[in-house]
């Protein structure tokens, strides 16, 4: 068994083992730590292919932002999971019935298949070997050409995604005060001190 | 040899977990998105091992438009999850019940 075969089947099984934990494990806590530990191996079996660049986005945006994200809420929230998870003896028998079938089927289609040998001779754009160019670079000269306004509709897509997270989860809680620049400004010294005269003896209302 | 039937077997496994996981944690909304996320983690092997076994690299680059929607929906969920449970108290899906007829 070569290196990369040894590698691959640390991965997969790594990769397998995560995403069987994230849907089994009693703390969602720990489900989000095997979450990420299943985008750190899948990143690994990128680079095995050969996507490198795929590989470090994945860590990158997954492992950096989504799964740092469901961490923050699943801590945020102060939810009683255990009773979240009642019912799931219940639904062991369907749901693993549904899983058993779909992945005999599913493993069938693969061990089955065969690609056209025409579709392999006419690819989209010929993904260069490692020694003409690097990952990165060719898949930057496909997505800034061919596939230019796709690349900006995704970049639309977060920005919506962004605008629509802040607008939903901004709220205004009144009676909080907040700093006002434009008002501390506009203070002249009449608004903010005064000045009264001092009876001897009488002191002053305050 | 590695060849593209192992990756695809791989990636047909960590979706059957993903729908597995939905069935199975029926009540706990963040569970289900991070199945979500497990399902689209499948896409994407898939699209990345059928783009480099036929040469050909605009898989990857679907790839990267499919984790691009992710994210957003994964941003998205979560926000409406943290807007719902302030508003409710509680994020089991049976609670879900405002907007029905």
């Amino acid at each position: 068994m070569t290196a990369a075969a040894a590698f691959f089947y640390l991965f997969a099984a790594i990769t397998v083992a995560s995403g069987f934990m994230v849907i089994a494990s009693r703390n969602p806590v720990s489900s989000v730590l095997f979450l990420i530990l299943a985008f750190v191996n899948a990143a690994g079996l990128f680079v095995l292919m050969g996507a490198e660049f795929l590989a470090m986005i994945l860590v990158v945006v997954y492992v950096g932002a989504v799964a740092v994200l469901f961490l923050f809420v699943v801590m945020m929230l102060d939810v009683d999971f255990a009773e979240l998870r009642q019912g799931f003896q219940e639904y062991l028998p369907v749901g693993g019935l549904i899983g058993a079938v779909f992945l005999v089927e599913l493993l069938l289609v693969v061990g089955s298949w065969a690609i056209d040998p025409g579709l392999v001779q006419a690819p989209l754009a010929t993904a260069p070997s490692g020694e003409q160019m690097t990952n990165t670079r060719a898949l930057g000269l496909v997505l800034y050409t061919n596939y230019f306004f796709f690349f900006q509709v995704a970049g639309l897509i977060l920005l919506v995604a962004m605008i629509g997270a802040i607008v939903l989860t901004l709220r205004d809680r009144p009676g909080v005060k907040r700093q006002d620049i434009a008002v501390q400004n506009a203070r002249t010294q009449d608004m903010a001190v005064e000045l009264r005269k001092v009876p001897n003896r009488q002191g002053v209302e305050v | 040899m590695i060849g593209l039937s192992h990756y695809l077997t791989v990636a047909a496994i960590l979706f059957t977990l993903g729908v597995l996981g939905i069935f199975i944690n029926r009540k706990n909304v963040i569970v289900i998105l991070m199945c979500v996320e497990l399902i689209l983690l499948a896409v994407n092997i898939n699209l990345v091992a059928f783009s480099t076994h036929l040469g050909d690299i605009v898989g990857q680059v679907f790839a990267l438009f499919v984790l691009t929607v992710a994210a957003a929906e994964a941003a998205i969920g979560l926000a409406i999850l943290v807007v719902f449970f302030r508003n409710r108290g509680s994020i089991a899906v049976e609670d879900v019940s405002m907007m029905k007829g």
